[in-house]
Parts: C-alpha cells; structure tokens; sequence
C-alpha cells in the first residue's frame, strides 16, 4: 500500500520508540537474569559468584513461597470475582433508561481515578480503623464489637479495597460492551418469547463474554503487581504477602537481590502466561 | 430505536442506580467531607455527617507542614514530562504503523504491549542498580524516564487505534497535492488526529500521576511526588484523619476532573482496542 | 500537455502479480476511462500512474519524461478520490487552496484560482463551510475543485462517482464531461460501472486481471468487441450468448446477439419461445423468455408500448448483419 520512499521515512520514524522499547525490555530483563544465577547480598558481602539455580530452589522452598502464592491467588481470585460480577450487573443497570445517568456514571467511574495510596489510606484509616473507623461507629451503633479489619480479616480487606478500585474499570467495559449490542436482537428474542433471565443467559451475557474476557486478562496483570495498597495497609503482614511483595521485600528489605531476582523470574513468567492469552485477544481484533 | 419505559420503571431504575452510584462514590465524598473538619470533629462519635463546623484549617496546615506544593510540583512534572515525552516518540511511531502498514507492524505492536506486561517487581532491581549508577535515585528526570517507557506501549497503542481511524486516502490526497511528508504529517494529520492526541495525553496524564511502584521505590525527599507524600502519611504519627482528608483531596481532586473528561478514552486505552 | 505512456509496466504484490506485462499510450487531451470487474486491478493501475504505488518493473512516461521514480507531489497530476478524501478540518477554500499553499504560490494568485474555480463548480456560497456540513454532490465538487486549481497535466478520477446515489450520478457524470470539453485536459477515469465508461470516454480500456482485454472508442468496443468477455462486459442489457448447434449454423463456437437486436413478434419469426418477467421502463420493455431451446434466458428489448404476457408463447428474430461471432477461445471471428 505505499511506496518504497515512505516505507524507509516509517522505519526510521518507528526506530526510537523500538530501541528505548527493547532496551527498556532487555537490559534488565538480562541483569534479572544474571543476578539470578548468583549469589549477591549487598549489605553482607555483595557479589559471591555463581550459585546457578540455588537462588531459584531456596525460592520456591522458603516457607514463605507457598503461603504467597496462596495469597496472590485468594486476592487476583476475589477481586476478579466481585468486579466481575458486580459490574455485569451495574453494567446492566447503567444502560437502562433514567434520569441523571451521566452524573451517576460519573460517580460510579470515579475510585478509578484515585491514587492507589490515598485509597488504601483512606480505607485503612477512616473506614477500617477499630477506634475511629466508620465501620467501628456502624459495628458500634448495632452494639456489635468492631472488626479489627486488617489484622482479623487482612486478605479479605485488600480485596474490598482492590475491588472498590477495579470495579469501575470493569463496569465501564462491560457497559460499553452492552450499549455496542444490538436492541433488534434482544427485541427479535422478545418475540420469539424468551423471558426476562433467559434474554440474560442466552443474549447478553454471550455478547458480553469477549469484554469479560478481556477484563479478567488486563485486570489479572495489573492485579497481580498491585503493591502499594499492601505498602500501604499491612506492609505484607498478617499474611497478606503476595508474590510481588514477597520479592520487593527479598530485594529492598532483605537485600538478598540474588533469591529476589530468581523470584522476579518466576513473576516474569507467571505474567507471560496470562499475557500470551491476552494478545491472543487482541491479535485477532488487529486483524479484523 | 430504544423502546420507551413506563415512567415507573424508570423511577426505578434511577433510586437503584443513584443508590449504587452514591455508594461508591461515598470513600471519595467521606473523605472531601473529613477534610472540612476538626481534629476533633473527625474522629467523634457518632460521626457528623454535614452538620459539623466547616473549615478550611486543614488545608493550611497540610501545605505549611509538608511543603505540599514541592510534591505536588513534582507530581506535575513526572506526570506530564513522562507523558509529553513519550507522545513525541509515539507519533511518528503510530504514524508509521497506522500508514505504512508491513508485514511485522502486528508483531511490533504486540511485542511493544508485551512489555507493559513485565512486572516491575521482577526489574527492581536493575532498575534501581542503574539509577544509582547513573545519579537518577530520588531526581524527577529519572522518574520522567521511567515512567515515559512504562506508558510508551499504551500512547502507540492510541495513537495507533486513533490514526487507524483517518482514512489512508485523505492523506494520499495530500500527497497528491504536493504535500511534502513534513508538510503532510503538520497539516494535514496532527489536526485530523489532535482530538485523539489529546484523550492519549489525558489517559496517560492521569496513568501517570497514580503510578505507586516506582514513584515509591525510586524517590526519597528530593523528587517524591503526590503518591509517596500521601503513603508518608501511613507513619502512625503523622496520622491525623482530618489532614490526611485534606491531603488526600488535594492529591486526588485534579485528576478526578480530568478523569471524568477521559472516560471513554479509557476503554480504548486499557482495553488496546479489543473493546470500543 | 498530458500524454501519459506505460511502458512494460507490471505490478506485484509480495508472489501476487496483479499485472502483467502492461502498454498502454494515452494521448494529450484524451479521456479515457478503465473499466472493468472489481479486483481487475484499474485502480491498482491508476495509483501506478499517480505515483501511490511503485511500479515493480517497467516505465512511466509522462510528456515524455521518465516519471517512474518520482515522487506523486512532482508528477503534475491530480486525483479524485473514490471518497472523495476532503481534508475535514479545513474550509471548503482551504482545501481547495490546499495544493496551491504547497506549491508555494502568492495570496492573490491562490484566491483568483480558488474563486474562479469555485464559480465554475457553483461552489461560491459554500467557501467557508466545513466539508461535514455539505451534500455528496457538493463534497464532490469541492474535490473537483481541489484538483482543478492545480491546472494538472492529467486528472485522475478513482471511482468518484460510486458513493453518489443514481440521479446525483447522472448529473455529475454530465458535469465531468463538460468539464473535460472545455480543459481540453488528459483525463484517466477508473469504474466499474461501463454506463459510465460508455457514455464518457474518448478511450476505453477494458481491464481484466489486469489483462488489457481491448482499448477502442465506446462504439468500436460496443460494434466489434474482440472476445467474450468484452462482448459481455459492454452494452446494457447484457448481449444474450447462443452456443451449440445454432452457433454452428454461423460457423462459431457461440453466438452473440443484443437484446436490441432482436425482434419480438407473435409469429414469423426464427426462434421461438415463453414469455417470463418482462421489465417496463416506460420508454422501453425488456422482456426475459425462456424455453427457446438456445440458452436459458433470451433478453429481448422492445418498444415499449408492446404487450406480451407472462406466459406467452413469442416468436424472436434476430437481426442477421449484426450477429457476434467467437471461436471456442472466445476470440471474435
């Protein structure tokens, strides 16, 4: 479709955002790599030499390894599961007629917007706290005792916060997925006298099942990184120490850069996976 | 055509949805509301919710105590340094792609999303080695750099779906008339494509603005923005709910606006074009 | 001046070759119109001669000059496109004064070309609209507009009429003919639509998988066409094909014969046949008859005030001096 003269413009025009890209990609894609295999402890004695896959053993048998993976998993899991099912159906709700829909839209778009830290701090603080929290005053007022919510129910309160913060990302696709729906095709089930629920599980819901695709795949990438709401609330105490934060901690903390790169490596992997669906996805959509 | 409702249903429909909607709005509205309060005030019970007397103290002391607007200052300047100078490289780079369509364009926009998949807790510490070597610890340039390569993926992946949608005869026409390909990209392109160039610089504005990975890990004092100045607030104490509403809403507050303006930008951006 | 040569122009794709081995001359002043089914390659070859695409091998002249390797912006020629390709956030003046900004021409040179342009096109009142706010018609006029300031050797014109609907059609064909007369400017015309090519060409040339099938005036492709493909490919109706033992009585492998060519009677004639759908246009009637025991359907066109039923058994005859013949290659004998 074009000539040789603008063909040889584009690869020169194309050129630096590839070079930064696979620079950025595989410079310290290769230093993981090559910390990985060796024995590097900073503060206690620094680079050691080769331990080649040692680092990648003792990750995966640390007591700690197993208990992350569980965590990573229950709070991906959780979240997914809440957004996922609470924005089908406020994806719905959204696309029905009434007044004030631009407003509300709006107030149900806004936790995305937040910064990861003030959301975290503000749950922890003003809503979750024991003593001053709004859920305490509520417990209270029921003349229940108050939860002691990120010590007594740790995981369970990052899921809350993480999904209060990926519910609107999720509404917004599927309610973009709905609205691309064709009515004549809900009206011709109409006709051909399906109910209610039925038009739901044999109408919308496949239409809808390429957008809940591809939340659950971008959502799990990022989910899978989240760090500051943890950061924030729990350090990664009280077992709520993820895959992500259990190498930061191996990195930053412990300083033991060697057993945290083996980890990082794993964390590579685990991402490719998901994203090997993903594009998958998103190929086909290129080529349509 | 959609079918009229009865005016009941639609009754309905708006108490459920305003109800939701209020709901989950109520974290950001408690918090506006708290930064209003006194000390004392914010932390009673039971809590007031509007009858309470409004102040504007917190704000004042919040600035005064934390120089907020060096962090804030900071937040601008990673923010949109990182973004202006990733859609500078990203231009001509979606142009290509989108105009001068080959074999391995598919391949190198996958490739390029791919690394947006990479987790950053599996680069660390390279990346944190570097910017020791290279003096970049703790400086906004660093920040701007970092920040501009882990958002570059999303602003060619826009700006490629966007200058998809300009029909590749207007610009053979411009060639047609003579236009030279500087001449073609600066007046015949950028003004078809400024709505889309602006909705890519406001997603990747407010993407920007919340990252809290490397803005944690790679800024001390000097270059900290917004997102560390609030986790500092996690310290047992500095807590203070009234400020720290404060300081939440200053952080928060202009990327709500703008967030609101880019809303349907953002199922394009984070969805890569997979839904519209 | 605007004489345009392909010179053993050929074309691929990747392995695709979409055209072969390609000579085509077409003279200053000329207008000449590519037709053809879609796919046959007559914009591919269109968008060679503007320089959109490069040649694989072969040479474009343009006056005489070898343009293959230049740049379209310096071959002097203006397009038309098939969507007409307005430059949405400009005026209706700025697009037109488009290409004279790039050529870099003096303010008051720019305004004289784009009001006189717009005077001809009736395009005066419409100057500081957005292309948005016009009609089809209008859209198409301006990009008229665009491509006649420029005073080109050539104007190309890429299908520009299929996204007009049927009258605007007629009209704007009428008006690129007049346009034409008084340029008195080379203009390559690409359709597949061969009402279009017969009622505007000086030249046709009818492509086929990006064969040149034949090169001649509308009434040479309309009189003598050289093979089947032509033969069917021009003239509407389309001319009715007989092979078999009929054929053989004319010593060709088939027979062609036009629907005007054919007389329809109640009796006396030399075929014979029923009646199916007839078509009444008013002015005339084609009527579709079947069971003639020569091919599946006989289109016949005939005045229109006869009436024949559905179901009524004809009598056909065929105007003998002007019966098509081909050869079992399709070739004309």
């Amino acid at each position: 479709m074009a000539t040789q003269h603008s063909r040889s413009a584009a690869r020169l025009m194309m050129a630096p955002a590839v070079i930064l890209l696979l620079g950025w990609m595989l410079v310290p894609l290769v230093m993981t790599l090559w910390f990985s295999f060796r024995r590097y402890l900073p503060l206690r004695g620094g680079d050691q030499g080769f331990v080649w896959f040692e680092n990648y053993a003792r990750f995966v048998t640390s007591s700690s390894f197993w208990p992350s993976v569980l965590t990573t998993l229950t709070i991906v899991g959780g979240v997914l599961v809440i957004t996922v099912a609470l924005g089908v159906l406020l994806s719905m709700l959204l696309d029905q007629p009434m007044w004030g829909q631009g407003v509300v839209r709006i107030l149900v778009i806004a936790p995305f917007f937040v910064m990861p830290t003030v959301s975290a701090l503000v749950w922890k603080n003003m809503f979750m706290d024991p003593v001053n929290g709004l859920f305490a005053h509520l417990w209270r007022a029921f003349g229940a005792d108050p939860i002691v919510w990120l010590s007594d129910l740790p995981t369970f309160s990052i899921i809350l916060i993480v999904s209060w913060q990926w519910l609107p990302f999720a509404t917004l696709i599927l309610l973009t997925a709905i609205q691309s729906l064709d009515s004549e095709q809900l009206e011709a089930a109409e006709m051909d006298g399906a109910p209610p629920l039925k038009r739901f599980w044999f109408i919308i819901l496949p239409h809808l099942s390429r957008a809940i695709t591809i939340v659950i795949l971008i959502q799990t990438i990022f989910l899978l990184s989240i760090f500051a709401e943890i950061f924030v609330t729990t350090g990664g105490a009280f077992g709520t120490r993820t895959l992500t934060y259990l190498i930061y901690q191996r990195v930053l903390e412990s300083q033991n850069v060697g057993l945290g790169s083996a980890g990082g490596v794993y964390a590579i992997i685990l991402a490719n996976i998901v994203a090997l669906f993903l594009m998958r996805i998103v190929g086909k959509n290129l080529d349509s | 055509m959609a079918r009229a409702v009865t005016p009941r249903r639609k009754a309905i429909n708006t108490a459920l949805a305003w109800t939701v909607g209020i709901l989950i709005f109520f974290p950001i509205l408690w918090t506006i509301l708290t930064s209003f309060k006194t000390e004392a005030e914010a932390i009673a019970s039971p809590p007031s919710f509007l009858f309470f007397d409004w102040t504007l103290e917190n704000y004042g002391v919040v600035q005064e105590r934390s120089n907020y607007m060096r962090f804030l200052w900071n937040s601008v300047i990673i923010a949109g340094g990182s973004t202006l100078l990733g859609v500078l490289i990203a231009v001509p780079a979606a142009w290509s792609m989108a105009f001068v369509p080959s074999k391995r364009t598919k391949d190198i926009l996958l490739w390029m999303l791919s690394t947006k998949m990479l987790p950053a807790v599996g680069v660390l510490y390279p990346i944190y080695l570097l910017f020791i070597r290279l003096g970049l610890l703790d400086t906004r340039i660093g920040l701007v750099i970092v920040l501009m390569l882990i958002n570059l993926p999303i602003i060619v992946w826009m700006l490629y779906t966007y200058f998809k949608e300009i029909p590749g005869e207007i610009l053979e026409a411009a060639r047609m008339d003579g236009a030279s390909l500087r001449s073609e990209i600066l007046y015949v392109l950028t003004p078809m494509a400024v709505p889309g160039i602006a909705s890519t610089i406001l997603l990747n504005f407010i993407l920007a603005w919340n990252e809290a990975f490397w803005t944690l890990n790679l800024t001390a004092a000097g270059a900290a923005p917004l997102t560390a100045f609030i986790a500092s607030y996690s310290s047992p104490e500095g807590l203070f709910y009234a400020k720290l509403s404060a300081a939440s809403t200053m952080a928060i507050a202009p990327i709500l606006i703008l967030g609101w303006f880019s809303q349907k930008q953002l199922v394009r951006g984070l969805t890569f074009g997979a839904v519209k | 001046m605007g004489r345009i040569t392909l010179d053993k122009v050929t074309k691929s794709f990747g392995e695709v070759e979409v055209i072969p081995p390609l000579d085509l001359t077409i003279e200053d002043g000329e207008f000449t119109v590519f037709v053809g089914p879609s796919g046959c390659g007559k914009s591919t070859l269109l968008r060679l001669i503007a320089g959109l695409e490069d040649v694989t091998s072969g040479e474009i002249r343009i006056d005489g000059n070898d343009a293959t390797n230049i740049p379209p912006a310096k071959r002097g020629l203006a397009m038309v496109f098939q969507s007409y390709a307005l430059y949405p956030h400009m005026s209706v003046r700025k697009n037109i004064a488009f290409p004279l900004r790039m050529a870099q021409m003096d303010q008051a040179e720019i305004d004289r070309r784009v009001d006189g342009a717009a005077a001809v096109l009736n395009l005066t009142d419409y100057l500081d609209r957005r292309p948005g706010q016009l009609s089809g018609g209008q859209r198409q006029r301006v990009a008229i507009g665009r491509a006649i300031v420029r005073e080109p050797a050539a104007f190309l014109f890429d299908e520009p009429l299929s996204n007009l609907d049927a009258a605007l059609r007629v009209g704007m064909r009428l008006e690129i003919s007049e346009l034409h007369k008084r340029l008195e400017t080379t203009m390559i015309y690409v359709t597949h639509d061969q009402v279009e090519a017969m009622t505007m060409a000086d030249k046709i040339v009818v492509l086929r998988a990006g064969n040149i099938e034949q090169v001649g005036s509308p009434l040479d492709l309309y009189r003598s066409p050289r093979n089947l493909f032509v033969a069917g490919f021009i003239g509407s109706p389309k001319m009715n094909l007989i092979s078999g033992g009929e054929a053989e009585k004319h010593g060709a492998a088939t027979i062609g014969v036009r629907p005007e060519h054919i007389s329809i009677s109640e009796s006396g004639g030399i075929w014979s046949g029923t009646v199916g759908v007839s078509e009444h246009l008013g002015s005339d009637t084609f009527f579709h008859i079947h069971e003639t025991g020569l091919a599946e359907t006989l289109t016949v066109r005939a005045d229109g005030e006869i009436g024949f039923r559905h179901g009524d058994r004809v009598s056909l005859t065929p105007r003998d001096d002007v019966i098509h013949r081909f050869d079992a290659e399709g070739l004309r004998i």
